[in-house]
């Protein structure tokens, strides 16, 4: 009977194992020569640039440390829980580049998450979006990445832990959370609301930044777009969780995507900065709009919309607050002298350019995060609003000042529980920042 | 290489990216109108405009302002006869005078966002620029004066601000 049972369990796990073998296998597929570039229509590689951009490739695939790389050669450095990943390189070039790839390599590396050799690649590159690309925009994308400049150029070694044992553990990792397939729209919504939610499902991957992941790096299903940490930033929810007292409409989220800068909520700072600036900027406003339109579902916009005149009229009243005479608050005296010049605003609306703190999700989340790290780092003209730029305040404030104006700021601004541990927390912000931005002038 | 413009023209600053904007402009640049404070950001002496707005060049690294605009006091207006300059010099609004570029700086952003700036607008804004002779009964004042000023001036001709 023992017996019998053992053969059964082994003769189960052969069986499963085969097929799981069957389930991870992928053969190479040749290599090809490139491709001549009078094949692709100027049409077609104006198509593919403009999914590129949806895409954001360059900001991955272009080194930023070490005096930045050249665009698209990769060696980008992606911190994860479990090592840094440095991105390959993705120009047409044949040795170090995808310059050896056919047209069906690149769609099966991004629809199934498997490179040319037949390997698994890792899921930072985001292919449980990518999947949701149609072929056609995929055909367009290897257009114009075929035609960029070729770039000889290996990337770093990964530190991550798991590049010593064979790959098939990401098929492990694909088969528990890997769903390949097309986008499906919703006949429930309209044609707009879906070509949203195919860019920003698909190609755009908000997900990728804004859903927390699991312990193995899966997005979490049950939490889409609740908010996750990425390199010491604080990506808001982007549902009905987001905490502003003024809700994300279209309008303000068109704004921010498309400008970088969203009058009633503030500048995009942080891993959000490229995003506006150097990508949804460049490809057809519709398509930016219909990112937009989708997000102001998501979040449930209009019905929460309502509250909206009386949360902006308290948070004009609370910007002037403690700025006039002798204030009884040190707090506030720290904040009046760093921080109020610009942003402090008067009635009805804040004025662009000074982003009204009360109404910055920077204040309202459950973590000062995204206040010590502009607090710190500051925003270059090219970053947020274009053009301005604030200074870091790296030099200037020690943590027990940014814990004192954080504090002051959540206590005075918003009607949240106050933050705890905020010097250690200013503390663990300013290690993550590794280079200060400003010699000190002092 | 960092490139910007200063005052309407291409200019660039050779040097570590992390260098504070106010050593660029009067060190290498040459201008010595905008003056070091506390090196802090604390006290607004070496205010300037990046892109219009009013920003501490003492804690501003160049990397942040690569192809930006900047304004220094020098170029706030090209015969010194800003709206705000006047009224200073009309109210003798300085004492010392080593804030005084710092304060016109920011007050003549404060007016582009406030054309008629309330004595709350007017210490909110102004809260983060000291000055150690205390003149900051003459400063409001003159705020006020060059604010009549603008907008007598916009209703006439084309404005300075």
């Amino acid at each position: 009977m023992i017996k019998r049972i053992l053969a059964a369990v082994v003769g189960l796990a052969v069986v499963g194992g085969l097929g799981f073998l069957w389930y991870a296998w992928y053969p190479a597929l040749p290599k090809v020569a490139l491709p001549k570039s009078g094949q692709f229509s100027a049409a077609q590689i104006e198509r593919g640039r403009i999914v590129a951009a949806q895409g954001y490739c360059g900001e991955c695939h272009t080194r930023q440390d070490l005096g930045g790389g050249p665009t698209l050669a990769g060696d980008y450095a992606m911190q994860s829980p479990f090592g840094t990943i440095y991105s390959p390189n993705i120009t047409p070039d044949p040795e170090t580049g995808i310059g050896g790839w056919s047209e069906e390599a690149l769609a099966r590396a991004m629809k199934l998450g498997v490179s040319r050799s037949g390997a698994h690649l890792l899921p930072a590159f985001v292919y449980d979006h990518f999947t949701k690309m149609t072929d056609s925009d995929i055909s367009d994308l290897y257009a114009w990445l075929m035609t960029q400049p070729a770039v000889h150029m290996t990337h770093r070694e990964n530190t991550f832990p798991l590049s010593i044992t064979p790959r098939i553990v990401l098929a492990g990792w694909k088969m528990l959370f890997f769903r390949p397939g097309d986008f499906k729209p919703d006949p429930n919504h309209d044609a707009q609301w879906n070509r949203g939610a195919y860019l920003a499902e698909g190609a755009s991957h908000c997900g990728s930044c804004h859903t927390p992941r699991n312990l193995l790096g899966a997005e979490k299903s049950g939490s889409r777009y609740d908010g996750a940490v990425v390199d010491g930033w604080i990506a808001p929810p982007l549902n009905e969780h987001n905490p502003t007292p003024v809700v994300w409409t279209e309008d303000e989220l068109f704004a921010y995507l498309r400008y970088g800068v969203a009058p009633l909520h503030g500048p995009a700072g942080g891993p959000m900065s490229p995003v506006p600036h150097q990508f949804l900027s460049q490809i057809p406003e519709s398509d930016v709009r219909a990112i937009a339109h989708y997000f102001a579902d998501i979040d449930h916009s209009a019905q929460r919309v309502s509250g909206d005149k009386a949360a902006l009229e308290l948070a004009m009243q609370q910007s002037k607050r403690d700025l006039l005479g002798p204030t009884t608050d040190a707090d506030a005296t720290l904040y009046q002298g760093a921080c109020a010049a610009c942003h402090y605003n008067a009635a009805p609306s804040p004025v662009l350019g000074r982003p009204e703190l009360a109404l910055n999700s920077a204040l309202w989340l459950d973590e000062p995060n995204d206040l010590f790290m502009v607090m710190l780092r500051g925003l270059t003209a090219p970053e947020g609003q274009s053009g301005v730029a604030m200074p870091s305040f790296y030099n200037a404030l020690s943590d027990h000042d940014m814990a004192r104006i954080a504090a002051y700021l959540r206590r005075t601004r918003t009607t949240r529980p106050p933050w705890t541990d905020l010097e250690k927390k200013a503390a663990e912000a300013r290690k993550l920042v590794e280079i200060p931005p400003v010699n000190s002038s002092h | 290489m960092i490139k910007f413009k200063l005052n309407g023209s291409d200019v660039s600053v050779d040097g570590p990216e992390d260098t504070p904007l106010l050593w660029a402009i009067r060190d290498d640049l040459g201008l010595t109108g905008t003056k070091f404070g506390c090196g802090v950001g604390q006290c607004g002496a070496c205010t300037v405009h990046v892109g219009g707005r009013a920003t501490r060049s003492c804690i501003t690294p160049i990397s942040a302002i690569a192809g930006a605009e900047i304004t220094t006091i020098e170029g706030l207006d090209p015969a010194g006869a800003h709206p705000v300059q006047e009224a200073w010099r009309d109210l003798q609004v300085p004492q010392c005078g080593y804030c005084q570029s710092g304060q016109i700086m920011q007050a003549a952003s404060l007016l582009k966002d406030y054309p008629s700036p309330t004595d709350e607008d007017i210490d909110a804004v102004m809260g983060g620029s000291l000055c150690r002779c205390m003149t900051y009964i003459r400063i409001r004042k003159a705020i006020k004066q060059a604010a009549i000023a603008m907008r007598s001036a916009k209703t006439g001709e084309t404005s300075n601000g």
